[in-house]
Parts: structure tokens; C-alpha cells; sequence
């Protein structure tokens, strides 16, 4: 076994997730917890070489990168086959990802390949007896877990802003070293067909700042939705307006949009903006939550924010329960004029 | 064409959970199919419809777990069979993906295996890819639609972190789901009623003959979540533009932005 610490990189496009500069920061947290084990970063793909450039400043020890034209497009089993390989043969104490979509299947499949266990998602790390003892939320955060793993390498996914990015040293750099793809194009059972971004804009994952919407938001009466629409496209237009204030709320903050399962299923919003037990589970640094009664399932997405807000008209909701501040009224009246509060002592 | 359904049984998402002494409980909340699974289990019984295929539904647990599976059989699925095993307490991910692999090919020969986004009690949505993994199929993850499925070739739309991509792949392959795949159906009265009747097997890791897989992963605590502190602060004022404005302040004082 090496004294090395191995660090995958989930990037898209040339750009590195922000969670996997994150599992870097928590990846060089191990390596000084192993007395000085050295770290290594892996990217694969298109551009994977400029990413691999790039962690050098976010102070990985040696940078591996694979690009070739069977991994231009991310798939699963192509970028598994690399990491196993580079896992066999560095043999590190501790393979770090990010909880990405990527990160996690990517964990998932080495785990089995590698005949070791994954700590998933994991908000914390300590060393105990030389293994990672790791903090983790089951229940949807209803309750945490302490786990370990056994075997070697220990492969870990880190929960996005549970970590520290580290601070970028530009004096620092260094020439990444190519790895080879391993899968030949026949071998990968899968092909791309085509693909389509969504409309770009802050995810909620990486977001300090969300407001978030619920089934409050539909209810103003006094927008007039335009003519020839029936009473539940009217409902769905009167809450695409509120959710447009929202998001003008959310641009003065830099933040992002989510919304409630009741705002998503009445078709209010797309089901990406979905935070809760069935949806994205955040932790940004300020939750504005409006229109939103609070349920079980949507706290257990977001109780961990550390300033949570509510507006709801309802004094009763047990949203206010969690919240810092809050006011009894109608969004419709106190977003805006918040927004412009916000606005004026932010200087924007 | 035959497809299976991997399915959980978790404790209601309402449920209060409660640690006490390293133990996790949850009081009488009713035991329910794992959430997601319900939309694994659409995915499966819309592909039924379609290409006349027969829908078997796996759940590793305990013998309560047959009441999750009967619910899969009153929506619709043809065969329910419970893999259970004294040996299994305390199985992490790598164990179950194991013996699930080891339960689909007893099963025979099947084109597809769904499975849900994750399980709500321990939150890992790593299974399905593991299992792809032991049985050296295809995992497709995050499923919205099927588009196309023939004997040989499935294409799927799926959801990725930057949007949506178009996928082939060969068969047999694992698909998890996500919440696009469409609403769950309510289990039909005859369906309830068959369910009720039916016998479903149980088998052991002997029965699917494999040795104890290993795990290597253990949870030596389990810990109720710090309890936050918090006062909560009504912000009152005469006007939408006094409120707003105490609260932006307060706000900013709180330096989170
Ligand atoms: C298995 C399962 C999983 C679930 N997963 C999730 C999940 O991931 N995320 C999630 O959010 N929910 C989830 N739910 C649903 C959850 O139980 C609630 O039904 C849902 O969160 C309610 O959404 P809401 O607060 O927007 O709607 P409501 O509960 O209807 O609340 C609307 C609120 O808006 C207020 N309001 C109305 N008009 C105004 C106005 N003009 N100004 C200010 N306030 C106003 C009302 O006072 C009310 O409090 C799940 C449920 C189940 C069973
Ligand atoms: N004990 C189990 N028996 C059968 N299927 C399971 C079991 N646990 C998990 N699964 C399947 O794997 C999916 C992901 O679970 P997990 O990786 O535990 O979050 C679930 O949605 C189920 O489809």
C-alpha cells in the first residue's frame, strides 16, 4: 500500500464541478491526517488536461489525466475501467470523489472492481486507528452515522459544500501526466446519442443562496393570467410569475431557485428545482423559503442551511420552527420588497 | 422478454426516527415500498405492457418486507420473491449488490433489472450500479423514458448534472429511475386482491448458492442529529417595505453572504 491519497475529479466541459475542488480540500485533510501521504488527482475526458492543470494550484502533488476519444463523452463503464486501473496500480489508502451523479456511480462501480466499500456522501472525516472514521446522515438527515470501511483503498464520496475548497496558490504548477483509456470502443456497451444542457444558471448543489418556492407562490389573485387559459394553466401562469420574483430575489443574492414537491407536482417547476427527501438535499449558507409549509420530507432537504428564512402567511407553519427569521404576510408583497432592501445595501 | 425489480422496504418518510442507546427507531410508523422503488416498479409494469414481458419483483429483508412486495404485485408485477438470511444483518451496499446479482441469475435470463434512485432510510443510491457491476451489465442510472426497447438494444433518456442525453445500450442492462419516469399506478382492487393470495417465496444464500458475501463497511454509531439552536425572530412592521427592510438588515448581520 502507497502513502497516497487519490482524488477523482468530476469535470464537464474543461470546468471541474465545484464539490470536486471540495474532495480535493478534503483529500489534502487526509493526507496530512496519514503524516504527509502525497496527493494525487485523476480527470478524465475532453479538456481533462487543463482541469488536470488547474489542481496543481488547488494543491494536488501529481495530476493525472485520461482524454481520448472513447471517453470525449462521459460513460459509466469507459471512466470506471480508468479509475480502477489508476487505483490498482497507485494503490492509495483513500480514493476521494465528489457526490456528483458521476462521483457517486463512479464510487459505486470501483467499490465492486476494487472488492473494497464506499463511506457515501460523507459530511465529515477523522482518522481512527489509521482508518477514515466518517460522518454521515441517513434519514434523510434524521439521523448521522459513523462509518468505516475496512478495506483498502477506502473510497469516499464527499457531500458538496461540506467540505473546504482549498485556496488557490497560482505560484504553484506542474505538468499532468497522461494515462491511457482502457476500454476499446467495442468493449463499452453504451453509446451517446445526443445530449442537451439545461438552461445553465447556479445548481442547487453548489449554491450559498436559495429561495425557494411553494405552493404558495400560485396564490396571488390579483395577477390576471392572459385570456383563453383554463383555471390550472392560469394556476401554472400565475405561479411561473411568482417564481420569476423569486428568481429575481435569488439573482440579487447570487443564488439559485428551488421549490417545494407540491410547487414541482402542480407543474409550477421543473422537478431539478426539487428540494427535499425526493429531491435535492442542500446546505446553503442562507434558505429563503416561501410559500412553503415546512413538511417533514421538505425539511429533511434543507435543515441543514445555516440561515433559514420564511414567508408564509400562515403563523402556524411549521416552517417557522426552523427558521432564524421570519415573517407572517404575503410573498407577494414582501419579495419584491426585499428584493429591492436587498438590492440597495447590496449595491447592485 | 423478463424483467426484474429490485424494491426496499423502508420505514414511512413521515416517521419520526429516534436513536437511543446506538439503536434507530421509529416508533409505529407503518413500513412502506421504499419511494423511488414505486416508480422502478412503473418503469418495469409500462415495459410489461408494451413488449409482453413477465415483471418479477426481488426485495432483500426481513420477512415484513413480503408486505412491500405484495404491493408490487397488486400494481401489477407477475412474481415476488424475498431473499432473506440471518447471515445478511448488517450487509453493506457491496454485500447486497452481490447477493441481488446472485438472486437476478437464479431468476434466469432477463433483459433488464430496474431499480430506484435510492433507498430513503440510508440514502446510498449505489446499488444499482454495484449490481450492474457483479453481473457485468450496463448500468444506466437516473432514467427519465424509455424510449425504444427491442431484444437486443434499449435507448433511455437520462438526467445528467449539466441536462439530459440520449443513450443506446446492449441488453441485459440495469436501469434506475428517477421521478420523470411518470407516476406510480395505484394497485388495481383485483390486483389487491391476488396479491393477498399470493405465495411468495423465500430464499437463502444457500438457495441462490453463494457463500456469505463480504462487507466491508460498518457503522460503529449512530448518532441523533446536534439540535440547532434556534430562536426563531417574527420580523413585524407597518409596511411589505419597513419588514423587508428590518429583515435585509438582519439578514446581512448574520455575514452569510
Ligand atoms: C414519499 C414522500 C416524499 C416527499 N418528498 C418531498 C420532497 O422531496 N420535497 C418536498 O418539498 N416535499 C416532499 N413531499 C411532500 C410533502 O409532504 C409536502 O406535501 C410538500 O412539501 C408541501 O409543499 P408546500 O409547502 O409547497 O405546500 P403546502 O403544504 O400546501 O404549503 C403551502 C404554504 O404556502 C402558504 N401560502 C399560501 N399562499 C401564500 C402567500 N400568498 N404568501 C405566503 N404564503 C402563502 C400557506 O400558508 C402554506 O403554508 C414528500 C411526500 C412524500 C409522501
Ligand atoms: N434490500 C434491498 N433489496 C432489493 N433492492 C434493494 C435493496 N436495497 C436497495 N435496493 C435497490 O437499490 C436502489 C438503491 O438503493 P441504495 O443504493 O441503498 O440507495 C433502491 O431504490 C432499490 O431499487
Amino acid at each position: 500500500m502507497s502513502n497516497k491519497i487519490l482524488v477523482y475529479i468530476d469535470q464537464y466541459q474543461g470546468t471541474a464541478l465545484p464539490a470536486s475542488w471540495e474532495a480535493l480540500g478534503a483529500g489534502r485533510m487526509l493526507t496530512n491526517l496519514y503524516g504527509g501521504a502525497s496527493l494525487v488527482v485523476l480527470v478524465a475526458g475532453e479538456r481533462s488536461k487543463e482541469v488536470a492543470g488547474q489542481a496543481f494550484q488547488y494543491g494536488a502533488d501529481e495530476a493525472l489525466f485520461a482524454d481520448h476519444a472513447t471517453l470525449a463523452d462521459y460513460r459509466a463503464e469507459a471512466y470506471a475501467a480508468v479509475l480502477v486501473k489508476v487505483a490498482r496500480e497507485l494503490a492509495p489508502l483513500a480514493v476521494l470523489l465528489p457526490t456528483t451523479l458521476r462521483g457517486r456511480e463512479l464510487a459505486a462501480m470501483s467499490a465492486i472492481d476494487l472488492d473494497s466499500g464506499i463511506l457515501a456522501d460523507v459530511t465529515a472525516l477523522e482518522l481512527q486507528d489509521g482508518k477514515v472514521l466518517a460522518t454521515r446522515q441517513i434519514y434523510a438527515g434524521k439521523a448521522l452515522s459513523k462509518v468505516v470501511c475496512d478495506a483498502l483503498p477506502q473510497i469516499i464520496t464527499t457531500r458538496g459544500r461540506a467540505f473546504e475548497k482549498p485556496t488557490v496558490d497560482p505560484a504553484r504548477s506542474g505538468a499532468p501526466t497522461q494515462v491511457p483509456a482502457v476500454l476499446a470502443e467495442a468493449d463499452i456497451p453504451t453509446k451517446i446519442l445526443s445530449h442537451a444542457a439545461a438552461d445553465g444558471g447556479v445548481s442547487l448543489g453548489d449554491a450559498a443562496v436559495i429561495v425557494s418556492g411553494g405552493r404558495g407562490v400560485a396564490n396571488n389573485p390579483n395577477l390576471s393570467p392572459p385570456t383563453g387559459l383554463d383555471d390550472k394553466q392560469a394556476e401554472i401562469w400565475r405561479a411561473q410569475q411568482g417564481f420569476k420574483m423569486l428568481g429575481d430575489l435569488a439573482g440579487v443574492l447570487g443564488g439559485a431557485v428551488g421549490a417545494s414537491r407540491a410547487a414541482v407536482d402542480a407543474g409550477y417547476i421543473p422537478y431539478e428545482h426539487q428540494v427535499g427527501q425526493t429531491g435535492k438535499v442542500v446546505s446553503p449558507n442562507l434558505y429563503i423559503a416561501c410559500g412553503i409549509s415546512g413538511a417533514i420530507q421538505h425539511q429533511a432537504g434543507m435543515r441543514s442551511s445555516k440561515v433559514i428564512v420564511a414567508i408564509n402567511k400562515d403563523p402556524e407553519a411549521p416552517i417557522f420552527k426552523l427558521a432564524r427569521f421570519g415573517v407572517v404576510g404575503d410573498l407577494y408583497t414582501l419579495v419584491p420588497a426585499l428584493t429591492e432592501a436587498l438590492r440597495l445595501r447590496l449595491g447592485k | 422478454m423478463k424483467i426484474i425489480v429490485c424494491i426496499k422496504q423502508v420505514p414511512d418518510s413521515a416517521a419520526r426516527i429516534v436513536v437511543e442507546g446506538g439503536q434507530i427507531s421509529w416508533g409505529d410508523a407503518p413500513a412502506i415500498m421504499n419511494p423511488w422503488d414505486e416508480y422502478a416498479v412503473e418503469a418495469a409494469l409500462v415495459q410489461k405492457d408494451a413488449v409482453d414481458a413477465d415483471v418479477a419483483v426481488i426485495s432483500v429483508g426481513a420477512e415484513s418486507a413480503k408486505e412491500a412486495l405484495k404491493t408490487a404485485l397488486a400494481m401489477g408485477c407477475t412474481e415476488a420473491i424475498l431473499i432473506s438470511d440471518p447471515a445478511l444483518a448488517g450487509a453493506d451496499s457491496q454485500a447486497l449488490a452481490r447477493t441481488l446479482a446472485a438472486a437476478i441469475q437464479k431468476l434466469g435470463p432477463a433483459e433488464l433489472v430496474f431499480f430506484g434512485r435510492q433507498a430513503i432510510d440510508t440514502d446510498l443510491g449505489v446499488t444499482a450500479a454495484q449490481t450492474a457491476r457483479v453481473l457485468g451489465w450496463p448500468a444506466l442510472t437516473l432514467v427519465s423514458k424509455v424510449d425504444s426497447l427491442d431484444g437486443n438494444k434499449i435507448t433511455v433518456e437520462r438526467s445528467t448534472e449539466e441536462g439530459r442525453q440520449v443513450l443506446e445500450s446492449k441488453l441485459p442492462a440495469v436501469v434506475s429511475v428517477g421521478k420523470d419516469i411518470g407516476e406510480p399506478r395505484y394497485p388495481s382492487f383485483m390486483g389487491i386482491r391476488k396479491a393477498a393470495k399470493a405465495v411468495i417465496p423465500t430464499w437463502s444464500l444457500a438457495d441462490l448458492g453463494i457463500e456469505t458475501p463480504k462487507s466491508h463497511i460498518r457503522w460503529p454509531a449512530v448518532m441523533s442529529p446536534p439540535v440547532r439552536d434556534i430562536t426563531t425572530e417574527m420580523i413585524t412592521g407597518n409596511s411589505p417595505q419597513e419588514i423587508a427592510g428590518k429583515l435585509a438588515d438582519k439578514i446581512l448581520a448574520e455575514k452569510v453572504l
